[in-house]
């Protein structure tokens, strides 16, 4: 038997095996249980590129779930973009859980310790099973799984937690439901769930009040699940209360996966002209992007918790991609996803930071910063987050600046000024954010400012080096992908931009 | 035109990148070691950027493609006459500055010393970047990184001042660029499908497709976009940026960053819309009396300003704005003047802010006020300081005459007379707010404050002393070559030019009772004079720069 062949399934039944495995090593000797959530995710990495090799090379990979032929049984579909997704998933998982060591040991009760990877893996496997499964209702059952992981690990976080959580967990169940509904309606008009079955059946029935409205549903209950402005209210205090590494782990991943099953709705299971010619969906979606990126963007400029600042930049880039998407020409799709990627990378980064500052400082109020010293006592963390605040603002070279190149030159081409605009604005806002936030890191306060006494020692403190490394991996990415995006469009996402486009 | 692959463009931004890294390395721990990485950086620079020099002459020239992001969008490097011009100027400079910037720094104790050399390092490399960059894209990206990396030398004190300059430094620069410049790129290669750098200009297709109230957009989205070029009302980061260490004001805000601004101006008018289109569409003009403006404005300002760096700031507001009138007016004369104006002025101005660095380091003093007489205490200095005004002003036999003779010659080519005009005023208005400062440090006797300060005990200065020991190796070789002289022994170069008036007054006195000349370090004194004489130089053996002036020129109308 080939390894390789069964690599769709194995991505994700490797990590919930180990999920449930870990739960039982962990009463027996906990330490056990970082190395095995490591180098579980480390296999499922090695796994995701050995996909991507393949549909490179051969094209569409098809992998039917223990033999069943669709539409009865499950087919795993993986094309580019689905390759795409899974390596930034299960790349960032990896790296995020070397960093979560020292983290967790910190913010969890030792005897909680083995749950926390247990659900760790739980949803990163709920994370691979949307990306490859070609089946609308088996994404709805990893949404599930997914979104029940994520409940409870943003729930171990500080005191508000808790309650961040159960907002989360009624908007979540409301989006989920939604999406199931979605899938409801077009089962019975076409007794199908396998979406390329029901790319197949579905046009004839464009005109359907009950398509119509499944499809308003998937999308409404999609939106909920990426905070996409105005339902973006649960994710600011979620991510913000949550422990760092899950603020990082969903924060880069969640997001980005929710966008790919509006893609794959809008574009492969729908047609492409569905959401301009029968609904002006691609319009809304567009203006409410727009309104996002505003939004989202102005807030932020509001917040003093740095991860919160940091929550409402991740709304307005939610809403980068899905404007991208919804222009509908090839330049800006090429942006969103190249977007999805470079965004996953830039949230990864800035939480792993912000979690190094924390386990060190334990502060995350931008007006400490200004006494911290943190220059001096974390010179390379900070350098790292120089770095991706540069990549967020959009700062050339970093990789934050081409996939912003790609958007704005989308919305150029399509001729919607007021778009390619709101990209601008955002870009200034988050020069502001972080330049506010750079400036509080590397110069001094005025007060305690002075020539003569500069010599006190300031005792280096820099975070652990198992946190640095990721947060390094994440950085020189950030720095290197934008180099790289040229061939990362040539050789994976042309191929993923819808027909028609 | 013969075009040749070569290493050489990237290696001139190569090397001051790893120099950058060696300083952060080396840090505090070597002092001596890590200035040897700037002043070995600069030199091996300089000596790239120089051999690259017979191949244009040539005729041919020398490209290099880094990175292809997609067709049509490449990191490309392509070295031609106006961009060697550029580097030439600007590579050479820093070494004289790094000399400059050693003994300032140390002289001052100033502290994150690294961090300054490190940035001024990256800073060089970006401007390379600039100056040798093939298409628009690349221009832009170094542009941004001068920007960024810039940003801490000018809050480099990170007193209130210094934190309020810089944040109005990058939101002027970040916020146009990115608001402007990059929209403009963007619209540029949307419709053009190119962003090279052509002599005949890339839009000239597209203009017909579009319209040309579209262009004209793009155009003004451009000059609002390089905010670099300090053009009205984009004007006010510059003053601003005078928080910075005057090494940074001297090489940075007089030569590389501002210079950036109006090279990419140049660019912009000549490689993107190309003469013809600019002239058809009446833009040129346009542009010349918008730069007009800010010539005459700007040097209006200067006039009531009393911190020295500041006027020199306004008076470099004005003196970009000359290059960018020689351009706009789009005649083969004043194309050449625009750009022997980019070396002539740099080599005034950085005289200019060299001996404003000298005065605050010897005397303490920022203010044009408080420099009466001093012109006896400095004497070189404030000769050199002569020198460079009258460049400023031009005045033969000094080379700012010679750019602003071709730019004269220029507008009556073009037959803008009111422009001949503009000039007349600026340069009497620039004489105006200069030749006042070289009187009153000649000719007016020293204000009264330090016969009161003589009788005050010599004990500040006394306490001050114990600090001596480790006092900037760089004063010692003066200090032993002239041991005669004892003001040299008095001067000791103010330890903490911060402390309060009182303190400073003994040291004064000291030295006034002494009579004698009181002369910045030798690190400081030697470039100022170097500098000063190539300005004067320049006027007899302008041969290199003007012959690449005119290679620019003959490429950019067609040989003629």
């Amino acid at each position: 038997m080939n390894i390789a062949e069964h690599a769709p399934i194995l991505i994700i039944v490797l990590p919930l095996i180990v999920s449930l495995l870990n739960t039982a090593v962990g009463l027996w000797k906990r330490d056990l249980c970082y190395p095995i959530a490591v180098a579980t995710l480390g296999v499922v990495v090695l796994l995701s590129f050995n996909i991507m090799g393949s549909v490179i090379d051969a094209g569409k990979i098809h992998y039917r779930l223990g033999g069943w032929a669709p539409p009865w049984g499950i087919e795993y579909v993986i094309d580019h973009l689905n390759a795409f997704i899974a390596i930034i998933v299960s790349f960032i998982s990896f790296i995020v859980a070397i960093y979560s060591k020292r983290s967790i040991e910190q913010e969890l009760t030792k005897s909680k310790i083995p749950y926390f990877y247990s659900i760790y893996l739980l949803l990163t496997t709920g994370l691979l099973g949307i990306t490859v499964t070609g089946d609308v209702f088996n994404i709805y059952v990893f949404l599930e799984i997914t979104s029940l992981a994520a409940y409870a690990l943003i729930a171990i976080g500080d005191d508000r937690a808790a309650m961040a959580s159960f907002n989360y967990v009624i908007m979540g169940t409301i989006g989920a439901c939604f999406y199931l509904l979605g899938v409801g309606y077009l089962y019975i008009m076409t007794g199908t769930l396998n979406m390329a079955d029901l790319s197949r059946l579905l046009p004839g029935l464009y005109n359907s009040t009950v398509i119509l409205a499944a499809f308003a549903f998937f999308v409404v209950g999609i939106a909920i699940k990426i905070a996409f402005f105005p339902l973006h209210r649960w994710l600011p205090d979620a991510y913000t209360h949550a422990p760092s590494t899950v603020s990082a782990l969903v924060a880069s991943t969640m997001t980005k996966v929710g966008a790919y099953v509006m893609i794959r709705i809008m574009f492969t299971v729908f047609e492409p002209r569905f959401s301009t010619e029968i609904l002006p969906m691609s319009e809304i979606l567009g203006w409410a992007a727009f309104a996002a990126i505003i939004a989202g963007s102005v807030i932020a400029l509001g917040q003093t918790d740095i991860k919160r600042m940091i929550s409402y930049i991740l709304v307005a880039e939610v809403g980068y991609i899905v404007m991208g998407v919804s222009i509908g020409n090839r330049t800006a799709f090429t942006g969103a996803v190249l977007h999805i990627l470079n965004d996953a990378f830039m949230m990864a980064c800035l939480f792993l930071v912000i979690g190094a500052v924390v386990y060190r400082t334990g502060t995350r109020n931008i007006n400490d910063f200004n006494g911290l010293e943190l220059n001096k006592k974390m010179p390379l963390t900070m350098a790292a987050f120089t770095a991706v605040a540069l990549s967020m603002i959009g700062v050339p070279p970093t990789a934050g600046f081409f996939s912003k190149w790609y958007l704005v030159l989308g919305a150029v081409v399509a001729q919607k000024w007021i778009f390619a605009a709101a990209l601008i604005f955002s870009s200034l806002v988050n020069a502001i954010l972080f330049f506010r936030i750079l400036e509080k890191i590397y110069f001094r306060a005025a007060a305690e400012h002075s020539y003569d006494d500069g010599h006190e020692t300031i005792v280096r403190n820099e975070a652990p080096v198992s946190m640095l490394v990721p947060i390094y991996v994440m950085a020189a990415g950030i720095l290197v992908l934008g180099f790289y995006s040229g061939d990362i469009i040539s050789k994976v996402i042309q191929f993923t931009v819808p027909e028609g486009f | 035109m013969e075009i040749v692959s070569s290493i050489k463009p990237v290696s001139a931004i190569a090397v001051s990148l790893v120099a950058a890294l060696l300083i952060l390395l080396t840090g505090e721990r070597s002092r001596n070691l890590r200035e040897a990485w700037t002043i070995l950086a600069a030199v091996l620079k300089f000596g790239i950027v120089v051999s690259m020099v017979p191949s244009i002459l040539d005729n041919k020239i020398l490209e290099y493609t880094l990175v292809s992001i997609s067709p049509g969008l490449l990191i490309q490097f392509k070295v031609d006459a106006l961009g060697l011009f550029f580097g030439i100027t600007a590579s050479f400079l820093w070494i004289i500055t790094s000399f400059y910037s050693i003994g300032y720094m140390r002289s001052l104790k100033e502290h994150a010393q690294t961090r300054f050399f490190m940035c001024f390092a990256v800073a060089l490399s970006a401007t390379m970047g600039v100056a040798f960059s093939a298409n628009m894209f690349t221009t832009f990206l170094f542009y941004e990184i001068i920007t960024i990396c810039t940003f801490p030398l000018v809050a480099h004190k990170e007193t209130p001042e210094a934190i309020k300059g810089a944040r109005r430094y990058i939101t002027y620069l970040l916020g146009t660029s990115v608001a402007f410049q990059l929209v403009a790129v963007i619209l540029t290669y949307n419709i053009a499908g190119t962003l090279d750098f052509s002599n005949q200009g890339i839009l000239n297709e597209a203009a017909e497709k579009v319209g040309n109230t579209f262009v004209t957009v793009i155009f003004v989205l451009y000059m609002a976009g390089i905010a670099k070029a300090a053009m009205m009302p984009f004007h006010s980061w510059l003053p601003a940026a005078m928080v910075a260490p005057t090494p940074v004001s001297a090489l940075l805000h007089a030569v590389a960053v501002v210079k950036t601004g109006v090279f990419v101006v140049v660019k912009v008018v000549l490689h993107i819309f190309g003469i013809n289109l600019l002239r058809e569409l009446g833009l040129g003009t346009a542009l010349a009396y918008f730069a007009s403006f800010t010539i005459v404005v700007a040097s209006i300002v200067a006039l009531k300003q009393d911190n020295l760096k500041r006027r020199l700031a306004y008076s470099t507001i004005s003196q970009l704005s000359y290059v960018i009138l020689g351009v706009a007016l789009l005649t083969a004369s004043s194309i050449t003047g625009s750009v022997m104006h980019i070396v002539l002025h740099a080599f005034g101005k950085i005289t200019l802010f060299f001996t404003a660095g000298a005065i605050y380091v010897a005397a303490h003093k920022t203010n044009i006020s408080e420099l009466d007489g001093i012109g006896k205490e400095m004497p070189f200095t404030m000769t050199a300081f002569t020198l460079g005004a009258l460049s400023m002003i031009g005045i033969p036999p000094l080379g700012g005459f010679l750019s602003k003779w071709y730019i004269g010659t220029g507008a009556i080519e073009a037959g803008q007379l009111p422009i001949v005009l503009v000039l007349i005023t600026s340069t009497i208005l620039n004489a105006c707010y200069f030749l006042p400062i070289v009187y009153a440090a000649f000719f007016k006797a020293p204000s009264g404050i330090h016969h009161a300060a003589s009788h005050a005990p010599a004990e500040p200065f006394t306490v001050k002393s114990g600090t001596h020991e480790n006092l900037d190796i760089l004063a010692v070789p003066l200090m032993v070559s002239s041991s005669g002289t004892p003001s040299l022994c008095a001067e000791s170069h103010n330890k903490n030019p911060r402390a309060n008036s009182g303190t400073l007054s003994a040291p004064q006195a000291a030295k006034d009772e002494n009579g004698g000349i009181h002369e910045a370090p030798p690190l400081m004194l030697g470039p100022l004079m170097l500098t000063a004489t190539a300005a004067l130089v320049l006027f007899f053996y302008p041969s290199v720069f003007l012959n690449l002036a005119r290679l620019v020129v003959a490429g950019v109308t067609g040989g003629n």
